[in-house]
């Protein structure tokens, strides 16, 4: 048995997701209240989210319980940041964007190397030897990488063997992006199918 | 100075960094957590500023009475709901994210419905991109269709019952041609990240500063 603020909930929910569906009629005002009221709600979660998992937990706590006033210079570099909302002195606000991207630069090496450069490569680098299906499979993979890769390369000019190869490469490009776009339907059809859950079975009990 | 010293924090935020990745011992190993957790820190400041530009945006509509105002109403009432719910529980319970708060009934009745209708509405858009997109016009369109309708059959119960092979031609199709594919353009993203990474490090790069 659902109290008010359960079935109240419901109804609100099955509202807001006609009026989102209601744009495949055209623009109308319900969307465009439901669009608006999502903007808004989704700002004020992501603030809370954010002092709640982030600015509490790792700033505020670590300082008030454990004394680690080290982290007084996050802090310090965090309120400078907001220093550009004082035209005059907006210019400190590069510190703390220099220290982000300082950290983006960093991991954007060591991460690459670590977690992509070099998991690719050594999973390409697999067994091609004995005539089987696995062989086969790996064959389709290094030449897939290769090619690939080639289709990328602009340092030279796509002719000859490297146009050739640069072609077969966007075949496998094709292939990739027709399995991620199949992939990212059946994601979004499951979406739909979960709303029409919702206000055929929570909302209007019609499937059991 | 004004330019000079953003760029010697970040050639030294970013050596730190590296230098952290190739000894892993103290005082050295810890400093990629201890970054990356600042890096949060710092993140979570510049959250104000982005709802500050949205707030101030939608408020600068209303005070103005420009077309379509009422629509900003409704986002500002909506972003006060969510951060007095929160900040209410957060009061009440110590956290707004308990499972008894208000501020976790408006996220299941309200957020949530309309995040997940806002993305299932995409499907029926991508219904007619796909129509647009996948008219076989030459060999790659051609594969890229055969491709997409393979794997969508080999996801869903009814491409079983037409053929049972469907599901393992899907797979067949994500494990090796789909793997090669996006192999390659991984290495090729993580070798032009190391790049770019290295022009922003060494100053060369310097449109972030602008």
């Amino acid at each position: 048995m659902h109290n008010f603020w359960t079935i109240f909930g419901i109804w609100m929910a099955a509202f807001l997701t006609l009026a989102i569906f209601s744009f495949l009629y055209k623009d109308n005002p319900f969307y465009k209240f439901a669009e608006h009221l999502y903007v808004g709600t989704s700002a004020g979660y992501m603030l809370i989210y954010t002092y709640f998992l982030t600015i509490k937990p790792m700033l505020i706590d670590p300082i008030t319980q454990q004394n680690q006033w080290i982290l007084l210079i996050p802090a310090f570099f965090g309120i400078i940041m907001l220093t550009r909302w004082f035209p005059k002195i907006a210019w400190l606000s590069r510190w703390s964007i220099a220290f982000t991207v300082g950290i983006g630069t960093g991991l954007g090496i060591t991460g690459s190397i670590q977690g992509l450069l070099v998991p690719q490569i050594k999973g390409t680098l697999i067994a091609l030897h004995g005539w089987n299906g696995a062989t086969l499979n790996n064959f389709l993979i290094v030449v897939g990488v290769i090619a690939t890769l080639t289709y990328f390369y602009f340092s030279k000019e796509h002719r000859g063997f490297v146009g050739k190869t640069a072609k077969l490469g966007i075949t496998y490009i094709m292939i990739a992006f027709g399995a991620s776009f199949g992939y990212t339907v059946m994601a979004r059809i499951s979406l739909l199918i979960g709303r029409m859950y919702f206000l055929f079975h929570t909302w209007i009990p019609l499937i059991k | 100075m004004r330019r000079e010293i953003p760029l010697a924090i970040t050639f030294l935020t970013a050596l730190i960094i590296i230098i952290s990745f190739f000894i892993p011992h103290a005082p050295f190993g810890s400093m990629q957590d201890v970054s990356l957790k600042w890096y949060a820190i710092i993140a979570g400041f510049t959250m104000l500023l982005g709802v500050d530009s949205l707030i101030h945006m939608h408020y600068v509509k209303i005070k103005r009475k420009k077309e379509g105002w009422g629509y900003s109403l409704v986002l500002i009432i909506g972003f006060t709901l969510l951060v007095l719910s929160g900040t209410i529980a957060g009061i009440r319970f110590g956290s707004a994210f308990n499972l008894k708060s208000s501020f976790i009934y408006l996220y299941n009745y309200m957020i949530l419905p309309l995040q997940s209708t806002m993305f299932a509405l995409l499907s029926f858009f991508i219904a007619s991109a796909a129509y647009r997109a996948f008219r076989a016009r030459n060999l790659d369109a051609t594969l890229l269709l055969i491709t997409a309708v393979l794997v969508m059959l080999g996801r869903v119960p009814i491409g079983y019952q037409m053929w049972h092979s469907f599901p393992a031609v899907a797979e067949w199709i994500m494990a090796i041609p789909q793997m090669a594919a996006k192999r390659g353009i991984i290495i090729g993203i993580a070798l032009g990240g190391i790049a770019v990474s290295l022009r922003i490090m060494l100053g060369i790069e310097r449109s972030y500063l602008s």
